[in-house]
């Protein structure tokens, strides 16, 4: 085993790995999440209050006064998780009717982070209620009125049906054409196809195009599951979400492609796309862990990993029901992965043996 | 033209640059039955791959059908037919799906070319449902050969077609292979047996990357310069190691349950007289009963390709 370095890397350096991964970078407490205060009040109390939420490490806060409208659009483009707003006149029913108003509006798209987003700010707010009780005497109440966007009723199932869209299409893309060209060269067959009229573009084409059949079929069961079973309905545009699963599906078969024309064995294959693919998905993808809590490094690394896009393009469609419009920048990057993994696949083709 | 020209070609492996070919000439000529015949690791394999583009040589140059071997590599690929030693078809396709589908990437069909391979498909054709991988050695065989046959190729290389194939099959095999030169197609064979190299038209004798010789089997066996004697007693081993000591021997190795023994000629190579011969084979048996042998068989034989190519080698 001494002579075997891999293994003893894989021993030793996995827990290392593992220990500073999850303890740092995959937390699901909510760090610096972007919120929006819309504080149409200005007065003491709201200023007092927008100041605590400010000093809290949970929450990055962005202050300007925007209508209804401009404040669904930034939810929309997920700009923001949260939006705090005071109404006109906040100080005024506080100290004269003894009660006031804010509203918490949370993007539940993902139930948990809206969970503990208002969870905390909440929790400000009564410290904040509270402080004032004791000087006064008349016991003054501060009502937070919740809304979920999106997913009022919180079901987790909004959430994890688009994250397990991209882990299924991922793994089964992924691994089943990282396989596919490493197994000719293994069984022998690919020297007899190398000394035939066929050519590596082609070659690669009848690899993928009968996996990208098999996963449309997959993306159908888990929308007719979700629909019918979960209750859960596509919001968007379903052709739309039709179309960015294949474009999805054609990114991650170059990938397992690529991974197949540079492995030597089917082993390694399987291993660099299970190790090498699995993983980052599940970690960097935002289905699991926000990657809004990551370190930077770790937030910068996500976006190598497509399945992080395609997280975010389904989520929108699904449940926000948004168009091409909103994610054309997200398709444009998947887009872009998959065109550059199918070039550099070509190009590393091999047209002779070693 | 030659359909195969090969101009001292040679190929190297790894860093500590391995000669696997080294310097290698030779020519195949249009419809003619090429035979490689050497030992494993003697280059055979290295010198295929290289004539069918799927390696680069390190230094020389070389042709098929007209085509050179690095520059129109593409062409290559299209025209020549290719079966390499290891069994390579698909194992989970049956035997007429694995034709039909080289048929298809070849752009032909099993109908236009069946008269091509018709004598040995019709062998083949029973199991026609059965998994490739499912089939005998010699059936293995004779599908690659359909397989690598289907689209009429100009040239044909078969990588030691015959190893790990029964005799029978063996036999059929190479039947099959001179029933082709009828159809004017080039075949360059290989193969780690020596008996077969009667088969060619022309052989090439080649041992650690070298060719030794290069002529039609009759020439080679003809121009062996030494007489050659089978001798037998009951213990074969102690039989080669006192034959060694024999005072005009050569060289002397197992053949069968013969041991081959090589006597310097008196005259002109390969020809002898009756009265030597008998001098010899008499002297012989003198040296072998005075060692202790019994049952002592000696007799003039006619050398093998097998005995030229030790003899080569020494």
């Amino acid at each position: 085993m001494i002579r075997d370095k891999k293994t003893l890397l894989i021993l030793f350096g996995m827990p290392v790995m593992q220990i500073l991964i999850f303890g740092f970078a995959l937390t699901n407490e909510v760090k610096n999440s972007r919120i929006l205060v819309a504080d149409y009040a200005k007065d003491v109390a709201s200023q007092q209050i927008t100041a605590r939420i400010e000093a809290s490490r949970y929450f990055d806060v962005e202050k300007t006064i925007l209508d209804h409208k401009q404040i669904e659009s930034a939810f929309k483009e997920g700009k923001i998780k949260l939006a705090l707003i005071f109404p006109e006149r906040f100080n005024e029913d506080l100290l004269h009717q003894n009660k006031a108003q804010i509203q918490l509006i949370a993007d539940a798209s993902d139930p948990n982070i809206a969970n503990t987003l208002t969870a905390y700010s909440s929790s400000i707010i009564q410290d904040y209620q509270n402080g004032l009780n004791t000087t006064y005497s008349p016991p003054y109440r501060i009502e937070t009125e919740i809304r979920m966007l999106y997913n009022p009723q919180l079901k987790g199932a909004h959430s994890f049906v688009p994250g397990v869209m991209a882990l299924v299409l991922m793994l089964v893309c992924v691994m089943m054409t990282a396989i596919s060209i490493v197994r000719e060269k293994e069984t022998g067959t690919m020297e007899i196809l190398l000394v035939s009229p066929f050519r590596p573009l082609l070659i690669i084409i009848s690899k993928t195009v009968p996996y990208l059949f098999l996963s449309l079929i997959n993306v159908i069961s888990i929308l007719l599951l979700s629909v019918f079973v979960l209750k859960l309905p596509v919001n968007g545009s379903v052709l739309l979400l039709f179309a960015e699963s294949t474009l999805f599906i054609i990114t991650c078969l170059s990938l397992g492609i690529f991974i197949s024309i540079k492995s030597a064995t089917q082993q390694a294959a399987m291993t660099v796309s299970l190790m090498g693919m699995l993983l980052p998905t599940i970690m960097f993808s935002g289905f699991m862990f926000p990657v809004e809590n990551m370190p930077l490094p770790l937030q910068i690394i996500s976006n190598i990993v497509p399945a992080k896009w395609f997280y975010i393009i389904a989520k929108s469609i699904m449940i926000k029901g948004l168009g091409i419009t909103a994610l054309w920048k997200e398709t444009l990057i998947l887009a872009g992965m998959g065109v550059f993994l199918l070039i550099i696949s070509l190009k590393s083709f091999k047209i002779r043996l070693s | 033209m030659d359909a195969v020209i090969v101009d001292s070609i040679t190929k190297t492996y790894g860093k500590e640059k391995t000669h696997a070919v080294n310097g290698v000439s030779f020519s195949v000529k249009k419809g003619e039955l090429f035979g490689l015949i050497g030992p494993d690791g003697a280059g055979k394999t290295s010198i295929f791959r290289v004539l069918t583009t799927l390696l680069l040589p390190d230094s020389g140059r070389a042709s098929v059908d007209g085509f050179d071997i690095v520059k129109d590599f593409r062409k290559i690929r299209d025209r020549v037919g290719y079966m390499p030693g290891k069994f390579s078809l698909y194992q989970d396709l049956t035997v007429e799906e694995n034709l039909s589908f080289f048929a298809t990437v070849f752009g032909t069909t099993i109908k236009e070319n069946y008269n091509l391979i018709k004598d040995i498909y019709i062998q083949i054709e029973p199991f026609k449902d059965r998994r490739a991988g499912k089939l005998s050695g010699g059936m293995k065989q004779k599908l690659a050969l359909c397989c690598a046959l289907i689209h009429k190729p100009s040239v044909l290389f078969l990588d030691e077609p015959t190893t790990g194939v029964d005799p029978v099959s063996r036999k059929e095999f190479w039947e099959m292979l001179r029933r082709l030169r009828e159809q004017e197609i080039t075949i360059i064979v290989s193969t780690p047996y020596m008996d077969e190299a009667t088969r060619c038209d022309r052989i090439a004798l080649i041992q650690n990357g070298n060719f030794l010789s290069a002529d039609t089997p009759e020439s080679i066996i003809h121009s062996y310069p030494d007489m050659l004697y089978a001798v037998k007693a009951e213990n074969i081993y102690t039989l080669i190691q006192s034959l060694k000591n024999f005072e005009n021997a050569l060289s002397c190795h197992a053949f069968g349950e013969y041991v081959h023994l090589s006597v310097k000629p008196a005259l002109l190579k390969g020809t002898t007289t009756p009265a030597e011969d008998h001098k010899n084979t008499e002297d012989i048996k003198n040296y072998l009963s005075m060692a202790g042998f019994k049952d002592i068989v000696v007799k003039k034989t006619e050398p093998t390709i097998e005995d030229c190519f030790i003899k080569l080698l020494s």
